[in-house]
This record gives C-alpha cells, sequence and structure tokens, in this order.
C-alpha cells in the first residue's frame, strides 16, 4: 500500500470533518454515559449496579452469550468450511441463507420463533403437555439471539479460509490424514485469528440484542430481563442513574471488544502476510 | 478440485457429509422452517384483509417514516463513510490507529444503550440538543432523531465496504489521468470512483436493510407518534404487545419483501460490476 503524502489544505479538512464526525457519533455518548453514570457519586454506582436485579440481568445476559457462542461457533466452522472447501448445487443458496438474518429486522427475528412456539402454534399442545416453555422464558431468548448472530463466525473464516486455498488439506487427505486430524492440526491454525474474532463479534452481539429478546422475552424481571431489557426497564421508570450505570458495565464491555478486535485483527494479517 | 463429469461426487477432503447435513440441517431448523412459518401463518388472514392491513394509514405512514429516514441515514453514512475510508487509506497522521480502531464500535456496543445516550444528548436540554435548539430545531423524539440514531447504526457497513478496495486500487489510473492534465476532482469522480462504487453500493445497501429493520436505538429517541415518528418495527413491536399476531405477520412480511428487494437490487449490481471488469 503507497500512502499518497499530499499535505494540501484538502488533507487536513478530510480529516477534520471525518475526525468530528466520528468524535460526535462515537465518543460523546460514551462519555455522556459514563458522565451520567457517575453523576451520583460512586455509591449509587454501585448501589444501582449491584440491585439483586441488575445482578439476575448480568446473569442472565453471561448465560445466553456463552451458549449463543458455543452454538455458533459451532455453525460456524461447519458452515465455512462447507462453503469453502466443497463445490456442489445449490451452495450458493445454502450462503445466501446463512447470511440471510444479516438482512431481517431483529423484531421479526423474534416473532417467527414467537409463531413457532407461542401459544397459537402447532407445536404448543405438545409443548404444553411436557411442561416446556420456549416463548418468553429463556430458551426463546437463546434462540432469537443465535438466530440474530448466526451469520457472524461464518463471515470472518470464508474469506480467510480461500485466501489459504486448500492444498494443504489434499495433500494431507491423500496421506490418509483423518478429517479431525486435517481440520485441527492444518486448517485449524490458519485461521484462529479469524475464528476468535468472529466469536468477539458474535458474543457482542449476542450481549447487546435488543429486539428479538424483547419480543420473546415477555420482560419478567430477574427472570427473563437481559441487561439491555434491565436497561430499558430502569429508563422508563426514570431511573437515568441506574439505567446509564448498567449501560457503563456494556460500554466497558464494547471497548475492550474493539481493543480484542483490534489485537485479532493485527495478528491475523501478520500471519497472513508470513 | 474435483471432477464435475462425475455424477457421484467425491472429494478429496473428507467431511463432506457431515459438514454438509449439520449446515444444512441447522439452517433449515433455524431460517428455512421459521420464514415458512411466518408466510404460512400472514395466510389466516385472506387477501383483502392482508392488503387493508398492510396499507391502513397508520402503518402507511410509518413505512414512510421507516423508509425515509433509513435512506437518508445510509445516504448521510455513504458520503461520510466514503469520506473516512478514504482518510483512512490515503493519509498519515496522528490518531489515525484509533480512528480506525474504533470503527465498529456501533457493532460491539448494545443499540439500547446508544439510544438512551443520544436521546439524552439530543434533548434540548442535552449536550447537543441545546446547539440545535438555539436554531429553533428539535432533534430527540422528531425524524431527526431518528435519522441521528440511524446513521450511528450504519457508520461501520461503507467504511468496511469501501475501505479494502480502495487500499488495492493502482496508482497507475490517477497517476496517467493527471499526467494527461485532469484536476484531483475530475480524477476523483471519474476515475476512483466508478472503481469503487460497487463496495459504495454494497455497503449503503447493507446499512439501508439493518437501518430498516432497527429497533433498540431508534425506540427510545423516536417519541413514537403515530403517523409521525412510528417506524413499522415498533408497529409490528404494538401489534405483538396487543396479541394481533395476524396483523403483526402481515406487516412483517411486506418488511422481510422489502429487505429482500434491498439485497435483490445490491446483487444486480454487483453481478453487472463483475461483468464489467
Amino acid at each position: 500500500m503507497k500512502i499518497r503524502n499530499d499535505s494540501g489544505p484538502v488533507k487536513w479538512v478530510l480529516i477534520g470533518i471525518s475526525a468530528l464526525f466520528l468524535f460526535v457519533m462515537l465518543i460523546l455518548p460514551l462519555v455522556y454515559v459514563v458522565f451520567t453514570a457517575l453523576r451520583d457519586g460512586l455509591d449509587s454506582y454501585a448501589k444501582a449496579v449491584t440491585d439483586p436485579y441488575a445482578l439476575k440481568a448480568i446473569g442472565l445476559t453471561v448465560k445466553v452469550t456463552v451458549i449463543t457462542v458455543l452454538v455458533n461457533s459451532a455453525f460456524g466452522l461447519f458452515a465455512a468450511w462447507l462453503l469453502t472447501r466443497y463445490s456442489f448445487r445449490g451452495k450458493g443458496v445454502l450462503a445466501a441463507l446463512t447470511d440471510l438474518p444479516l438482512s431481517i429486522s431483529p423484531i421479526i427475528a423474534g416473532l417467527v420463533f414467537l409463531l413457532m412456539f407461542g401459544r397459537q402454534s402447532f407445536l404448543y399442545p405438545f409443548l404444553d403437555a411436557n411442561n416446556i416453555r420456549i416463548v418468553f422464558a429463556q430458551p426463546g431468548i437463546v434462540l432469537a439471539t443465535i438466530f440474530v448472530t448466526l451469520p457472524f463466525i461464518s463471515r470472518e473464516l470464508i474469506p480467510v479460509l480461500n485466501a489459504v486455498g486448500t492444498e494443504e488439506e489434499e495433500a494431507a487427505a491423500l496421506m490418509g490424514a483423518k478429517g479431525f486430524y486435517i481440520f485441527t492440526q492444518i486448517t485449524f491454525p490458519h485461521i484462529r485469528w479469524a475464528f476468535f474474532y468472529g466469536v468477539v463479534l458474535c458474543a457482542a452481539r449476542a450481549m447487546g440484542e435488543f429486539g428479538a429478546v424483547s419480543v420473546l422475552s415477555g420482560h419478567l424481571n430477574g427472570l427473563t430481563n437481559t441487561m439491555p431489557l434491565y436497561i430499558e426497564l430502569l429508563y422508563q421508570g426514570f431511573d437515568f442513574t441506574g439505567a446509564f450505570a448498567m449501560s457503563s458495565i456494556l460500554i466497558v464491555m464494547a471497548v475492550l471488544i474493539l481493543i480484542l478486535r483490534n489485537i485479532l485483527e493485527y495478528r491475523g494479517k501478520k500471519e497472513l502476510e508470513i | 478440485m474435483n471432477n464435475s463429469n462425475n455424477k457421484k461426487k467425491s472429494y478429496v477432503i473428507p467431511g463432506f457429509r457431515l459438514s454438509f447435513g449439520i449446515v444444512t440441517g441447522f439452517l433449515g431448523l433455524f431460517v428455512v422452517i421459521p420464514l415458512c412459518v411466518l408466510a404460512l401463518y400472514s395466510l389466516e388472514l385472506s387477501f383483502d384483509e392482508f392488503i387493508a392491513n398492510v396499507t391502513s394509514p397508520r402503518v402507511f405512514a410509518s413505512y414512510r417514516t421507516s423508509i425515509s429516514t433509513a435512506f437518508t441515514a445510509s445516504l448521510v453514512n455513504a458520503v461520510m463513510g466514503l469520506m473516512i475510508a478514504w482518510v483512512l487509506v490515503r493519509y498519515r497522521f496522528p490518531g489515525k490507529r484509533l480512528m480506525d480502531g474504533m470503527i465498529e464500535l456501533p457493532f460491539a456496543l448494545p443499540t439500547a444503550v446508544a439510544g438512551i445516550a443520544l436521546t439524552h444528548l439530543t434533548v434540548t436540554e442535552g449536550w447537543i440538543g441545546r446547539i440545535f435548539a438555539k436554531f429553533g430545531v428539535s432533534v430527540a423524539y422528531t425524524r431527526i432523531g431518528i435519522t441521528i440514531a440511524l446513521i450511528f447504526i450504519g457508520i461501520p457497513f461503507v467504511v468496511r465496504s469501501v475501505q479494502p478496495v480502495l487500499e488495492k486500487l493502482e496508482p497507475e489510473f490517477e497517476e496517467a489521468a493527471a499526467t494527461l492534465g485532469a484536476s484531483p476532482a475530475y480524477t476523483f469522480f471519474h476515475v476512483i470512483l466508478p472503481e469503487i462504487f460497487p463496495s459504495l453500493f454494497a455497503g449503503f445497501s447493507m446499512a439501508f436493510a439493518r437501518c430498516i429493520g432497527e429497533y433498540g436505538s431508534v425506540v427510545f429517541i423516536a417519541g413514537n407518534t403515530p403517523y409521525e415518528t412510528e417506524i413499522t418495527p415498533l408497529i409490528i413491536m404494538a401489534k405483538l404487545q396487543e396479541f394481533d399476531y395476524a396483523s403483526a405477520t402481515s406487516i412483517a412480511l411486506v418488511m422481510l419483501l422489502l429487505s429482500f428487494f434491498i439485497l435483490f437490487v445490491n446483487a444486480i449490481v454487483q453481478i453487472r460490476a463483475a461483468k464489467l471488469t
């Protein structure tokens, strides 16, 4: 990459506008949240984030995020492997279906699971008889979150797998290596940074998903309220200190995720260059 | 990699059946069946009822609000995203790595948090709202507020779609244009822009599709006044809370078709661009 050093006024005007735009749109909201959260002092901040309902919401968010990341890691690895290592009829359709959740409104994502497992569903008599609760319970939240973050990991893996090519794996296979061995010994070392990056993105979205979860949660405080839903509840009750205090936890997570993202991207790039 | 004449395909790399089975099974359970259920459920209404439902004045007004704000926000992001990508690729300046690193913040930050923060900043007493209030413009609880929330959501799409293409752009064309006496502006619009247009359009349409469906960040700042600042996802949500699943589903189906239409237009633009080169 060649950097042209035309240091005319145009350069600094463009940099200035970009920096101002990003400062107002991205930095200012973060600063504002932290400022408001701490406005009433550290004591009320600590009280807000250690409230029993707040702790329950944090616990549920962690649980949902962990399950989602595990399920989507497995799916993402298989999907990326399938879409880059074989050619078959209908591959384009599978690729499009994998990416589809990205362009579906979270509200619709919630709605489809509501229709599938809710009271009016053909499955409902069966679910009810077996005492399985999905809608307005934690399984629904998990399902919706998995749906919304479905493509996150495969999207990071596919370009890297395409760039790496299949020669090494074919050679290993011809020499008699089994699939699992090929994957762990040859493929995974190439894609691990991209994979971790996908996991980070997936976790970030899973933690913060609001619309889809909002449809399916039923908003039972302490039971089916995730952190974003709990923040909404506090906000609507005009408890701004509480809402911003909880938000500040998510902001710290977001900043950590960004730092991690940059480290992973840097390491991944370095490895591809070698 | 494999012999396409063979009817029965066999691959050198093992694991095709396993991964094919897992991926199709998973997609079937999580994507295909749920969307089919959505389509089937909307059949509970007769055709006339369906049309009446999705074209009622309040719903229609919400399409207008959703589409106009999402379109404006994506347009702003197309311009700003192109500028930011340009600055990040072409210039060297202090703080560049930081600027590059923060682009994904809207992906990392929960939308509800962004929503309440932007709302508080843009109410008339807020840090930003105060400035606008001097000119008699209120931001929060108007369409301007919705647009601002959607701009926030859409920032990474255009930057990350244009940036890699701009990086790969060979300097020869620009140098040739400059040698032939073209002004920098002429070079930009006639040499560089056509090259990066497909990626710009891809970023724009991805942002547009995302913004039309966005809920979390908008619902706080919108004010949600019927006919004015009520977005379509909010109408669906309201119908669900009234347990009017049939109406909610029919409106959702219209939104889904709109997303498919955006994806389709983008696919056509990308295919045509690929053919030209």
